[in-house]
This record gives structure tokens, C-alpha cells and sequence, in this order.
């Protein structure tokens, strides 16, 4: 061939080949086509691994029942039995070191999330008793009069 | 017909016919059981015990990090009431952070609209997160990798590697995907990844209450979910799309989308 058809090939020869340098320098080696196939699974296999490492911030649901023995117990036997301690208590995080002292979630915000009362025919929320949050003892915290951790509405002295 | 075609059509009918074994031999059944994983997680939402506490919507903020203020979530919960002349409201206030404690259904730009009780002929909770499912639109359309499907199901987020272009917020059905306000990608619900690969449960449905959402491995016969699936009457959400989800719905109707 020609001069002039050598000369600018080189040119498109050199800037292939600093593409593809780069692209070696820039991909990671454990890029490409994972167990779901190039349309579903083409990444970066490490970065599974990264996300495994994603640090938690709740502890498992009987954490708390491996120090806390007593008040697990009482929660257990009462109506509240299925709410997790960290729900109010939470997150746990890496209790007792960090944080030393749990925060305790006492606000009424808390409470109504599932006691404020609704109309909701077809659903659970219908059985829970509820109260409507802007008449009921407006000024007061819930934990003032309810056990939070044990309640019952047929004990109370009203 | 002449001997020659015979000869010739006896050739190209022996060579196909054994083309097909030929193909068929090429995986055995070891090799087929090795190739399907034993774990592919999905999810249970039973929408009849559902008290849109918001509990869930909390646990996962906190869990995975997404500001609890900014107006994004990887989870939320939708209250449909449907009223006796057929109207629907849906809202989910904050996603439902703070629960439903209002009888008010927010109708954005339109304003709070309260239900007289007695005109409701349904009210109930549903929960939504990813759907994390067989065929994700949302990572065919990443033009850089950086969106992808695990083997066990999962469809996750390569922080290092999004460009933020977009593609998959708008290639979701469910819109399932936003931008994290803080790490500048895109975000997305990861069945809390971390958790269940290491024998723990997910935040949300650990933080339930009341067992309306429950994480399971649709491969084990034997776990609650898969069972629940096979014997129960489930749905799946717009399934219109092709993309086959994989949370499974106990209790959906028609107006809920």
C-alpha cells in the first residue's frame, strides 16, 4: 500500500491501542459477564462482596434476650410481644460498647403510628385499639399511664 | 425418485437426526442441578395483616443509611381506601416514615381529603420495595455495568461504578430507584444484602410487627414463603410488564397498582 494510506492508519492503529491501554488499566480484572450473563450479570464481581460488608445497624431480633432476660420475658407474655425491642429501642447497633446507653423512643409519634385510630375495613389496623391523638390526654406521654412494654386495657384504673 | 436423491435425502435425514442427541447430550443432569443455585430470594407481603405502622419504612432508613428526612425511601407503605362509589384514594405520607396516623389521605396538589367514615367500603396497607425480579428491566438498560443481578436473585447497585446517567430510575416499572441524596448514585432496596447473606434477617421485615412482611428462598420447598406461594392465591405487581416479580402479594385487588 501507499504512503498515504499507511500514514493515517497508524494514526487509527495508535489510538486503538491507547484504548485499549487504558481500558486494561481502568477496568478491574474481575469485570464482565457473572453468573446471570452478559444482560443481567455484566459487572464487577467484588463489588458483591462490598455490599456483604454493608455494616448493620440492627442486631438480630434475640439479641437484647441474651442480657436483658427480664424484660424480654415481660414483653414476651404481653401484647406487644411482637414488636422488636429495637423498634424503640433502636438501632442497637454495637450495644453495650457503642452506643453504652440505648436511646428509649417515649414519644406519643411512636405510639399512634399504629394506635391512632383508622377506618380500615379489610385490614388488621381495624382490631387494634386506637385513639384519635388530638383529643386523647393531649399533653401526656402514652408510658404515663400505659405499660409500654406489657399493656392492658382491662387493668388500667381509669 | 432417483437413487441419487435417495442416497442424498437418506444423508441430510441421518446428519439432523442425529444432530438432536447430539445437542441434548451437551448438559447433563448434574451439570443442570449445578447451574441452578440453591438460594434465590423473594418476598412475602401479606397486605391483610399490614397496620401501616411504618416500622418497616424506619428500620430500613436507618439500616441502609438513606437520610430519614430527605423525601426518598427504598421501601414505603400506600394506604388505598376505596369508597363506596368507587373512588380511590392512595397516599403514602413520607413513604410512611412517621406511619398512618392521619384519617386525611393526602392527595398532593389537590389537597388532604378525608374519607367520611361511613362512605368506606375498603381501606387497607401495601407495603412496596424492589420486586427484584427474573427478567430486570432496570439492568438491561445500565449502559456501564454498574447495575447487575446476583446469582441468588438480588439486584444491586455498584456505588464505585454508576455514572448517574439515569437509564434504570426510568427503566423501572415500580420506580423503585432514586438518586441517594448523599452518595450522589442511584439507590435501590437490596433485600438488605448484607443481612441476609450472613443468616440475618432483613431490617424491615425484622422490624414488623405483625409478620406482614416475611423474606424467604423461593429454591428451599420447605421454607415458609415458598410455601405460602404454592398453596396460597398470590399476585404479583404489573405483571403486564414481563419482568417477572418477585414479591409475592397475598390479598391485592384491582385498584391497587
Amino acid at each position: 500500500m501507499k504512503n498515504h494510506v499507511w500514514r493515517p492508519l497508524i494514526v487509527v492503529f495508535a489510538i486503538v491501542a491507547v484504548i485499549l491501554a487504558f481500558r486494561a488499566w481502568y477496568v478491574p480484572e474481575d469485570f464482565g459477564s457473572h453468573d446471570r450473563g452478559f444482560t443481567f450479570g455484566f459487572h464487577r464481581l467484588s463489588n458483591e462482596q462490598e455490599w456483604k460488608d454493608f455494616p448493620s445497624k440492627y442486631q438480630s431480633a434475640d439479641y437484647c434476650a441474651n442480657c436483658h432476660e427480664e424484660r424480654a420475658e415481660e414483653s414476651a407474655n404481653g401484647k406487644h410481644a411482637t414488636i422488636g425491642c429495637q423498634s424503640c429501642h433502636g438501632p442497637a447497633l454495637e450495644h453495650p460498647d457503642n452506643p453504652e446507653k440505648m436511646p428509649i423512643d417515649r414519644s406519643r409519634d411512636l405510639c399512634i403510628r399504629c394506635h391512632s385510630e383508622l377506618v380500615m375495613p379489610s385490614s388488621a389496623r381495624n382490631d387494634i385499639p386506637g385513639i384519635d391523638p388530638a383529643e386523647h390526654n393531649v399533653d401526656m406521654e402514652c408510658a404515663d399511664c400505659h405499660n409500654s412494654h406489657a399493656p392492658n386495657l382491662m387493668e388500667m384504673e381509669m | 425418485m432417483k437413487r441419487r436423491d435417495f442416497l442424498k435425502n437418506t444423508a441430510i435425514f441421518v446428519t439432523g437426526a442425529a444432530t438432536v442427541p447430539a445437542g441434548l447430550e451437551f448438559m447433563t443432569v448434574k451439570e443442570a442441578l449445578a447451574a441452578t443455585p440453591d438460594v434465590r430470594w423473594g418476598f412475602l407481603v401479606d397486605t391483610h395483616k399490614c397496620i401501616g405502622c411504618g416500622l418497616c419504612v424506619k428500620a430500613c432508613k436507618t439500616e441502609n443509611e438513606i437520610p430519614l428526612e430527605a423525601n426518598v425511601s427504598r421501601t414505603w407503605v400506600e394506604r388505598y381506601i376505596i369508597k363506596k362509589d368507587g373512588e380511590v384514594l392512595i397516599d403514602s405520607p413520607k413513604a410512611a416514615l412517621n406511619g398512618f396516623t392521619s384519617k386525611e389521605s393526602d392527595q398532593n396538589a389537590a389537597g388532604m381529603f378525608k374519607v367520611d367514615d361511613e362512605d368506606i367500603a375498603q381501606a387497607f396497607f401495601v407495603p412496596k420495595l424492589c420486586n427484584h425480579c427474573d427478567v430486570p428491566s432496570c439492568v438491561q438498560v445500565c449502559p456501564v455495568g454498574a447495575t447487575y443481578q446476583t446469582k441468588d436473585g438480588v439486584v444491586l447497585v455498584d456505588r464505585k461504578w454508576c455514572i448517574g446517567c439515569g437509564y434504570c430510575v426510568m427503566g423501572c416499572p415500580y420506580a423503585m430507584r432514586f438518586f441517594h441524596p448523599t452518595e450522589h448514585v442511584v439507590d435501590k432496596c437490596t433485600f438488605c444484602y448484607h443481612r441476609i447473606s450472613n443468616d440475618e434477617n432483613s431490617a424491615c421485615a425484622q422490624a414488623c410487627p405483625t409478620g406482614a412482611r416475611v423474606i424467604g428462598n423461593l429454591r428451599d420447598p420447605e421454607d415458609p414463603v415458598s410455601k405460602t406461594i404454592m398453596n396460597e392465591r398470590v399476585g404479583v405487581l404489573r405483571s403486564e410488564y414481563g419482568t417477572k416479580p418477585q414479591i409475592f402479594y397475598l390479598g391485592l385487588n384491582k385498584e391497587v397498582r
